[in-house]
């Protein structure tokens, strides 16, 4: 398979491995990122312009309702199959970071499929990702926060009993003086933007697509901070 | 009485048939904290369960859903409650057979079974026998303790349909079953299926009745309602749809749809081509009262 990718163009060759990525094909998606890196690519030009930029047309087609959830499942295994060449490969090479998201369903609460595709699309967008799972409580957050030196913090509630528990744990991460560092994202059908602005959220994700873009904005924010 | 025969019996007679309104809800208001399993209270405070089936027949509610819709053993391991699946679900049918059943019940009680919430294997963690086996385990219970119907609801995967459809057949071969899913993803189910294919492969699968419940409020419900309708034209069509879409109040969400909206709503799914309506989240015993006089079927 290798030879025949082999006479690509480079262009060619990102757009089959962002159509294999579309179609949830890993295997061949694992070659088109060994031929990147062949070529000469770092990994993370193999990461941005082929995974990263096959991702991208993943979750605009899952937020225009083109794609639905088991699409975007595939395309994520899909891309962990390219991430696993290159992951290794990146810390070597001292790759630019693109952040850390820890993410968790709060406490009360044990739904999962939303958060899971959040950090799936989260991962496809390049950024390492720990999921705390369900029922998850201020400690554990707060932990696990310190011990990622996360970047942004997801919170997922399904429940309207359950979704005040966001305020509790955004007080406890001012209280640890954790706050004002991270970004913090929160989701869930009964949330809206009223919600996360009224707990002190830096922003409401109504979908998927919409926490990597808005973690992708609010993560150059805070880079561009830094850097001023 | 036969498997079945109460069914027969409602379905046979003319006209709408009313369903009944949340059983969460009810929960919530009656102390439930969030977090604990419905299901717990179908021994723990039975009063409460049995209180809550007589309101709907009360306001002229025909179907008694079961307080069982997380009674599976995928969803009461989460609460640590997977090892009391025949007790809970066994409880939970006596009590609404309480009601239904009772002289002058007149009413029929489903077996309430809702989704695994896991995603079936290979795009998923869970596989399909492990489905099966527990889904036959709850209608086992379900149907040890009476129930007339089987009611498979807010189901987004029409794999995972399929694997209850199969444990609830090995359970009670001979128990009719309705199967509802949730179209609340631009028009669809989460995992993209859309009304039209629900109502053609839900039928094909030999569902006594087929349609939507949860997701959205009864705006959205009607359209996915006239599409199954378009798409099998000889299906009996059942709508539960919320009391209107949430707002939140003081960091709360509520629904706040009201019993004239929904009776409205009940006329127009009625208009539409649906045969069974009912209410899912938010709805109560007032909305169904109202419901039921819009439809000419109240007490």
């Amino acid at each position: 398979m290798s030879e025949d990718l082999g006479h690509l163009p480079l262009e060619e060759l990102l757009e089959q491995i962002q159509d294999n990525l579309y179609g949830g094909h890993p295997e061949p998606v694992v070659a088109g990122v060994h031929e990147l890196l062949r070529r000469g690519l770092t990994p993370y030009e193999a990461l941005t312009q082929g995974l990263i930029a096959g991702m991208d047309v993943v979750g605009e087609d899952f937020r225009t309702g083109k794609l639905f959830v088991p699409q975007v499942l595939m395309a994520a295994k899909a891309m962990k199959g390219g991430m696993e060449v290159l992951r290794p490969l990146l810390a070597e090479t001292g790759a630019p970071r693109i952040g850390t998201l820890v993410i968790g369903t709060v406490k009360g609460d044990i739904h999962d499929i939303g958060k899971n595709l959040v950090g799936m699309m989260m991962e496809g967008a390049g950024f390492q990702v720990v999921n705390l799972g369900i029922n998850t409580d201020v400690e554990k957050f707060l932990h696990a926060v310190r011990e990622h030196a996360a970047d942004i913090l997801g919170m997922s509630a399904l429940l309207t009993t359950t979704m005040p528990y966001m305020r509790v744990v955004i007080q406890a991460l001012k209280e640890a003086g954790l706050r004002e560092k991270l970004i913090v994202l929160v989701g869930g059908a009964p949330l809206n933007a009223d919600f996360a602005k009224s707990i002190g959220a830096d922003a409401y994700c109504r979908d998927a697509a919409k926490a990597v873009e808005t973690a992708k904005r609010l993560m150059a924010e805070k880079m561009g901070a830094a850097l001023a | 009485m036969p498997d079945g025969a109460r069914w027969a019996a409602l379905r046979a007679a003319p006209g709408p048939i009313l369903a009944d309104g949340a059983m969460g809800t009810m929960l919530f208001e009656a102390g439930l904290t969030s977090g604990d399993s419905p299901e717990r209270w179908n021994v723990e405070r039975p009063d409460v369960i049995r209180g809550v089936h007589q309101a709907y027949r009360a306001a002229g509610s025909r179907i008694l859903l079961t307080n069982t819709f997380g009674g599976n053993r995928f969803r009461l391991a989460l609460h640590g409650l997977d090892t009391r699946v025949a007790e809970l679900n066994e409880a939970a049918a006596r009590l609404a057979a309480e009601a239904a059943h009772a002289p002058g019940g007149d009413a029929v009680v489903a077996g309430d079974i809702g989704p695994s919430g896991g995603i079936l294997a290979p795009l998923g963690d869970l596989e399909r026998d492990d489905a099966v086996e527990g889904f036959a385990e709850q209608a086992a219970a379900l149907h040890a303790g009476g129930v007339d119907v089987f009611w498979i609801e807010t189901m987004s995967a029409l794999e995972e349909v399929e694997a209850v459809l199969e444990g609830v057949r090995q359970a009670a071969p001979r128990v009719p079953v309705v199967v509802t899913m949730s179209f609340d993803t631009h028009g669809h189910t989460m995992m993209g299926v859309s009304p039209e294919q629900a109502a053609k492969e839900l039928t094909a699968l030999g569902a006594a009745a087929v349609g939507g419940n949860c997701g959205l409020g009864p705006a959205e419900l009607l359209p996915a309602m006239v599409a199954m309708r378009a798409s099998a034209p000889d299906a009996v069509l059942v709508a539960k749809p919320n009391a209107g879409l949430p707002v939140l109040e003081d960091g709360r969400a509520v629904y706040r749809g009201s019993p004239a909206e929904m009776a409205d709503s009940a006329r127009r799914l009625v208009a539409a081509g649906v045969r069974i309506v009912g209410g899912c989240c938010g709805s109560a015993p007032a909305h169904l009262r109202a419901m039921a006089e819009a439809l000419g079927v109240a007490p």
